[in-house]
């Protein structure tokens, strides 16, 4: 599905990525870990297009296209999806039609008749109980006043609504309690099949007790120095990463 | 280059949608003012020796008076002698829509106003002001039926002159400003609107606008009495073609609320904002526009969507006389490219129990420059009186501005006074969070832009409220950077 090769790329002439590998297969789940500064966000944010990060070198194929020359809407449409370290407020804009917006632009790339408001309703009350999250908050603008923890589930609430093919989660435990960790972490268990892959960000092992990676991988300075199973997460989270550094 | 640069670049490179002329043959005095002139527009409409005093009257103040220079905009010095005074279309006074020429009604199909669909589907009352003289009126019948009196500002000076003479000059006398003294001198025409007591105006009265002869001012003149208990909500909108010359607007609006009675003014202006690149040949608009809620419990609001102009002189105001008054401010300013607009509103407060609300929306892209300047005066008299005001500014881009001047003068220590304002800007994140979900950045600028103007769209009635989100997607388009 996503096959990364030999990536090298950075933000403002700093290179960041040094020559990154990784290959994502359908239905597999990776988790990328490493300390901040290593180059987890910048990765995320060259998949996705963002127009400030440049890449100096090498590839990055999904489905065996590349899509470095794609817009970052083209790649999103394409089945490419992001939940936000920190997700972005925009005042005056209500969460249902942001989502509803969303939804659609994605089923006219895909072919499908846009959705009515009344069509579009009954999805999203289906999607909002999945996230244990209040129908009050689709009248709210855009992760307006939304806490850390609201703010997350919002991020995996439209994940369900996108059905994307390949989903980044960059930091998504961050500023979760327990509780709504577990919720989120429920959100994305379900939302595993055979044919989704996912991308998980993380400092701590923490979210992967309840997210089973079949990956997991080590970044340091802009490259993957190690790769392994999901025990590899509970090695790092005893003995740090020092040792990994050379 | 990136993709934010060339979403500008084409938007620069693209042309003004409704630049077009028609060609339909006018009746226009050479340019230059002085008296005779004035005596000939008069003679031309036939007018009462009075209102011809009154315009001599005006036309020898506006002589002893200066051009204001306290607004923040800039724009090379009007030769006011280049200026022709006078255009009329030659034929007039039609009857039926078959009369008017098939090339004036195929402008109105360019603009997407079909007078015959419109008259038959949105029950919408079409007073259509082509150049300076209206060519055709609709709807005649059915407002006369309840007793409304809706058409030209030259038929109401023949059919009803003691109307005219009583109100006209009552709200913004003939010695006002610069702009309405000139005005008042050498109006053309315009619209003239008559609700009696008790009536709710059976529907929504339209005019559209259009400038269309090279070289002619535009002075229009309107004039809105609502008698006791009634209702009446206006709606003024227009285009205009490309020009090279720019081009001088400056129209006086009029309205008096008598007790009980409510007037609601809508306006979503479009006219040629000049040249993208290099501002040249857009419209000037100096209006007057004031309301007087002369009776207690009246009430008036005015709504306006600007997005055209060059240079936009503008600020409707309230005199809030009657006791329980109320006036209302609900606007959105657009200034892209080369635009510049100094627009806001007063409001004044004489009446006991008075309330007014500003709610203002500014929108700046491009090398757009934009002033709200707004004054809430509130005399000794006006007890209890309220005002919220909330001003907030978005800028797109970084080589435009936003600026805020808020007056208050309080004179009665029972006012309550709220001020509210704020300035932000669309990010480059906001934008790469919508397309991160799939939305192009186009989408995204409109759909943020449109979720900042909200509280004032809703103020619209519903066919403008969609004309004003399109209008406000053609005048940004691409002005993300």
């Amino acid at each position: 599905m996503l096959k990364i090769k030999n990536l090298h790329a950075g933000v403002d002439g700093k290179e960041i990525l040094k020559g990154l590998n990784l290959s994502i297969k359908a239905g597999e789940m990776h988790a990328i870990m490493g300390r901040n500064g290593s180059g987890k966000s910048t990765l995320a944010n060259v998949i996705t297009g963002r127009e400030s990060y440049n890449v100096s070198k090498g590839d990055v194929l999904f489905n065996n296209e590349s899509i470095l020359d794609w817009s970052p809407e083209a790649r999103s449409l394409a089945g490419i999806f992001m939940s936000f370290q920190y997700p972005i407020v925009i005042p005056g804009v209500n969460n249902t039609y942001f989502l509803k917006a969303a939804l659609n632009a994605k089923r006219k790339h895909t072919g499908e008749k846009a959705l009515d408001a009344a069509g579009f309703l009954k999805l999203i009350k289906e999607k909002l109980n999945e996230v244990d999250m209040d129908p009050k908050y689709l009248q709210r603008a855009v992760n307006e006043g939304f806490s850390g923890g609201e703010k997350k589930r919002n991020e995996i609430l439209q994940m369900l609504t996108l059905e994307p093919k390949l989903a980044i989660l960059d930091e998504t435990d961050s500023g979760l309690d327990i509780d709504a960790l577990k919720i989120v972490a429920d959100g994305v268990n379900n939302f595993r099949n055979a044919d989704r892959s996912f991308l998980v960000i993380t400092h701590y092992q923490r979210l992967l007790k309840y997210i089973e990676p079949d990956f997991v991988h080590v970044l340091i300075d802009g490259q993957i120095v190690k790769s392994g199973g999901k025990e590899l997460a509970l090695e790092l989270d005893e003995k740090g990463y020092g040792w990994l550094e050379s | 280059m990136s993709n934010e640069q060339q979403i500008i670049d084409e938007s620069l490179t693209k042309d003004y949608e409704y630049g077009f002329v028609t060609d339909i043959e006018s009746e226009t005095l050479p340019p230059g003012l002085d008296e005779s002139v004035i005596r000939i527009i008069s003679a031309k409409k036939e007018e009462p020796e009075w209102l011809l005093e009154w315009r001599l009257k005006a036309y020898r103040q506006w002589l002893k008076m200066d051009e204001p220079k306290w607004a923040k905009v800039v724009y090379p010095e009007i030769d006011y002698q280049a200026i022709s005074y006078y255009s009329a279309p030659k034929k007039k006074e039609l009857t039926s829509l078959d009369e008017v020429d098939p090339e004036l009604l195929a402008t109105y199909t360019k603009l997407g106003i079909p007078l015959e669909e419109q008259k038959m589907l949105s029950g919408v009352a079409v007073d259509a002001v082509f150049d300076s003289v209206s060519v055709a009126t609709t709807f005649k019948t059915e407002l006369k039926k309840a007793g409304v009196i809706f058409g030209s500002f030259s038929d109401a000076v023949k059919n009803y002159p003691d109307l005219v003479q009583k109100y006209l000059g009552s709200v913004v006398p003939y010695t006002d400003n610069y702009y309405a003294t000139l005005n008042s001198a050498v109006f053309t025409d315009g619209s003239f609107v008559y609700i009696p007591k008790g009536v709710r105006c059976p529907m929504e009265l339209s005019t559209y606008f259009r400038i269309n002869e090279a070289n002619t001012g535009q002075f229009e003149r309107t004039l809105i009495i609502a008698d006791e208990g009634s209702y009446v909500s206006y709606l003024e909108g227009c285009t205009a073609p490309q020009r090279d010359e720019n081009q001088l607007h400056a129209a006086v609006v009029e309205l008096v609320a008598h007790k009980d009675a409510t007037i609601k003014y809508s306006t979503v202006q479009n006219w040629y904002p000049g040249h993208p690149e290099t501002g040249k040949g857009g419209i000037y608009n100096f209006v007057t526009k004031r309301g007087i809620c002369s009776g207690d419990n009246s009430r008036i609001s005015w709504t306006q969507v600007e997005t055209g102009s060059a240079v936009t002189w503008k600020y409707p105001s309230c005199i809030l006389k009657g006791d329980n008054s109320v006036g209302e401010f609900y606007s959105v300013a657009v200034t892209n490219n080369y635009q510049q607009a100094d627009t806001g509103t007063k409001m004044i407060h004489i009446g006991k129990n008075t309330k007014s609300t500003i709610i203002s929306k500014g929108i700046s892209a491009g090398q757009g420059q934009q002033t709200y300047r707004g004054e809430v005066k509130i005399m000794k008299g006006a007890e209890n009186a309220r005002n919220f005001s909330q001003c907030d500014s978005i800028l797109i881009g970084d080589k435009c501005g936003a600026h805020t001047f808020p007056y208050i003068d309080v004179r009665n220590p029972s006012a309550q006074m709220e001020h509210e304002a704020t300035t932000s800007n669309i990010g480059e994140d906001q934008l790469f969070y919508c397309n991160q979900r799939g939305l192009s950045t186009e989408n995204a600028v409109s759909m943020i832009v449109n979720g900042f103007c909200k509280d004032v769209f809703k103020e619209l009635p519903m066919e403008f409220a969609v004309e004003a989100t399109k209008l406000m997607e053609v005048t940004l388009e691409g002005s993300v950077g």
